[in-house]
């Protein structure tokens, strides 16, 4: 029998009002609730009856994950708060402008209307294998479908692969470990905060997970440092349909100089591992160089060692390259040039 | 069957096996400990059964030409040994603290191990073909005889039938057990091994046919979750005081004449001149 994709399954759907009763809920229903933020990762799930969770517990109705709010020199952003509500805050606007660019590229403005940044932070990677329902490794099975001689895997990962090699989709993700973020989770034993980088995890630690949350936990907010407010940005997204799609590579990057001279930076890319990669190597080469062309090339070199491309995504590696490089020496200096 | 195996879906529609259910992780492990403390409750019940040190005296005493150490593993068989048991307790490790929810980055230590522990079997094969008694670690018909006497003896019966050779007949069977979860897990995760990137050989996930790789991945499931519970049972014997001197020989290569005298039988495994038939075992100084 066909699967009518337009309907949604039946789950007993549960709407709590606070943060410990959705904990509660998630505590006493275990694997079997699934947690639903903004609804844009989980209707296609539900949708298309790959995953068929009995318990959805939706955050909506949780009003202390949501707003975003100054906390000690930085911002603390409610998992909750919409990606539009991101893009048009004024402190984020101002201070945090790598954020508002890299929310604002997130799909469609009514995607970002519903959206939320913890949802956008913690979607499940786009591996078209993978969510066709395929038994493939991330879904509990011994092979990956993209990793195989004839297998379309042009938008799969070229760094950072252990069996699988599907990337991670989040185009907020990489802008917020360039600000040296950190995560709230919280579960029922407690409230763990974590940078963003360890956020996000690769295949090698848990093929089945994106992310470090565990059963039963909630992103519950995002906090910001005031350490980059204000500091050099540069955030691009390549893709293919420039309306509304997801990033082949992007890269976000926070730089401090001193004249010409690069005293500080960190440097993220996505779209070319299971996680956003933070270019710790290239951000120690840089530091102390001349911002130049030399300078760039010579990092944009460093970020690809390493690559395995697959047989149709040898393009990622010459397009992160290029996008580090553009990232360090900028591109409206060099335009005329 | 879920409860045992665990299935998914081809690309078209077939079911087909993926692994084992990790509930047999914990079935093992339960299994291991359970043994544990069956064996050391019936070991404390069991000691007043000890022989009386007079007795191990008098033997000792009628046998004044051997030498006060007698060696039972040359260098080479305990290094094995314990490069072995390093690449085992990885193995284990790397496989299932990830399943116990213990997340680190293991696939590369995992078969890096399984590499080491292949190589060593190997050369045990090899070394124990060639260079050492082979068959003292088999068992066959011919120990039926001592099985009934050490099943009477652990009953509490004074049997005056065989004593162990060189290895006690426990060693030897647990010796089978370990070859054959061994040699499974080391053939089905060298077959897994072209599924993974490794800089050794270019993956190649179609090899063998989706049922095929089903079987694979069973196959080393089930030897991995048994070596669970037969290396707890081997620790367990490793630290008991009363098999000390089995651990220790391990470590220093040989045993004292007391102990020889007194837990094996010296028509079986001769050391020196065999004092009936006066002929010398050539590799009773280098066995392991």
């Amino acid at each position: 029998m066909a699967v009518i994709r337009d309907v949604m399954p039946a789950f007993e759907l549960f709407q709590p009002a606070s943060t410990a009763d959705a904990l509660s809920l998630l505590d006493r229903y275990g694997s079997d609730a699934w947690v639903f933020a903004g609804g844009l990762d989980s209707f296609d799930w539900l949708k298309d009856r790959i995953k068929r969770p009995r318990y959805v517990v939706d955050l909506g109705g949780v009003a202390e994950l949501k707003g975003i709010r100054e906390r000690d020199g930085g911002l603390e952003i409610g998992a909750m708060a919409t990606l539009t509500e991101v893009v048009q805050h004024p402190a984020v606007r101002e201070r945090y402008a790598i954020l508002m660019e890299a929310a604002e590229a997130a799909a469609s403005p009514q995607i970002r209307n519903q959206g939320t940044i913890g949802g956008n932070v913690s979607q499940d990677t786009r591996c078209w294998y993978y969510r066709s329902g395929w038994s493939c490794y991330r879904a509990g099975g011994n092979i990956c479908y993209a990793d195989t001689p004839e297998a379309i895997n042009r938008e799969h990962a070229i760094l950072g692969a252990d069996r699988c090699v599907a990337v991670n989709p989040s185009d907020t993700a990489p802008a917020l470990i360039a600000l040296g973020a950190s995560m709230v989770v919280r579960g029922s034993g407690g409230e763990r905060v974590m940078n963003a980088e360890d956020y996000f995890i690769g295949p090698g630690t848990d093929i089945m997970r994106m992310t470090a949350l565990q059963p039963g936990e909630l992103l519950a907010a995002i906090r910001i440092p005031g350490d980059w407010a204000g500091s050099r940005f540069y955030f691009e997204k390549v893709r293919d349909r420039q309306v509304w799609d997801f990033a082949l590579v992007s890269v976000a990057s926070a730089m401090v100089t001193s004249g010409e001279t690069i005293e500080n930076m960190r440097l993220v890319v996505n779209g070319v591992a299971a996680r956003p990669l933070r270019l710790v190597n290239v951000e120690q080469f840089v530091k102390g160089k001349p911002r130049n062309e030399a300078t760039a090339a010579a990092a944009g070199e460093m970020a690809i060692e390493g690559a395995q491309p697959l047989r149709f995504n040898a393009y990622k590696v010459p397009l992160m390259r290029n996008l580090v490089k553009r990232a360090i020496r900028g591109v409206e200096e060099w335009a005329t040039s | 069957m879920g409860y045992f195996l665990t299935f998914g879906h081809s690309p078209w529609g077939q079911q087909i096996l993926t692994h084992v259910s990790w509930n047999l992780l914990w079935a093992s492990l339960f299994a291991g400990v359970a043994f544990f403390v069956a064996h050391a409750s019936y070991m404390v019940l069991s000691a007043h059964r000890k022989r009386h040190p007079a007795e191990t005296d008098a033997i000792e005493a009628a046998r004044p030409d051997l030498p006060a150490r007698i060696p039972r593993h040359s260098g080479v068989a305990r290094a094995f040994h314990w490069v072995m048991a390093a690449s085992m307790f990885t193995l284990l490790l790397t496989a299932f603290l990830p399943i116990a929810g213990v997340r680190f980055a293991w696939v590369t230590w995992h078969w890096m191990a399984g590499l080491v522990l292949t190589t060593s079997i190997l050369f045990h094969v090899i070394h124990a073909s060639f260079f050492l008694d082979f068959w003292s670690i088999w068992v066959g018909p011919k120990d039926l005889p001592e099985l009934r006497a050490e099943i009477l003896r652990e009953l509490g019966h004074d049997v005056p039938g065989p004593k162990p050779g060189k290895y006690p007949l426990g060693n030897r069977l647990y010796h089978l057990a370990i070859v054959a979860a061994g040699l499974s897990v080391i053939a089905s995760g060298l077959t897994m091994m072209v599924r993974v990137r490794t800089p050794l050989f270019p993956r190649n996930p179609y090899m063998l046919a989706d049922s095929t790789w089903g079987f694979v991945y069973v196959a080393h499931g089930m030897a991995g979750v048994g070596l669970v519970g037969l290396v707890i049972a081997h620790v367990y014997f490793a630290v008991r005081p009363d098999k000390w001197w089995i651990t220790k020989a391990m470590i220093l290569g040989w045993i004292t004449r007391r102990q020889y005298i007194e837990h094996h039988d010296p028509d079986r495994w001769v050391v020196g001149i065999h004092p009936k038939t006066q002929v010398p075992n050539p590799k009773s100084q280098v066995a392991q």
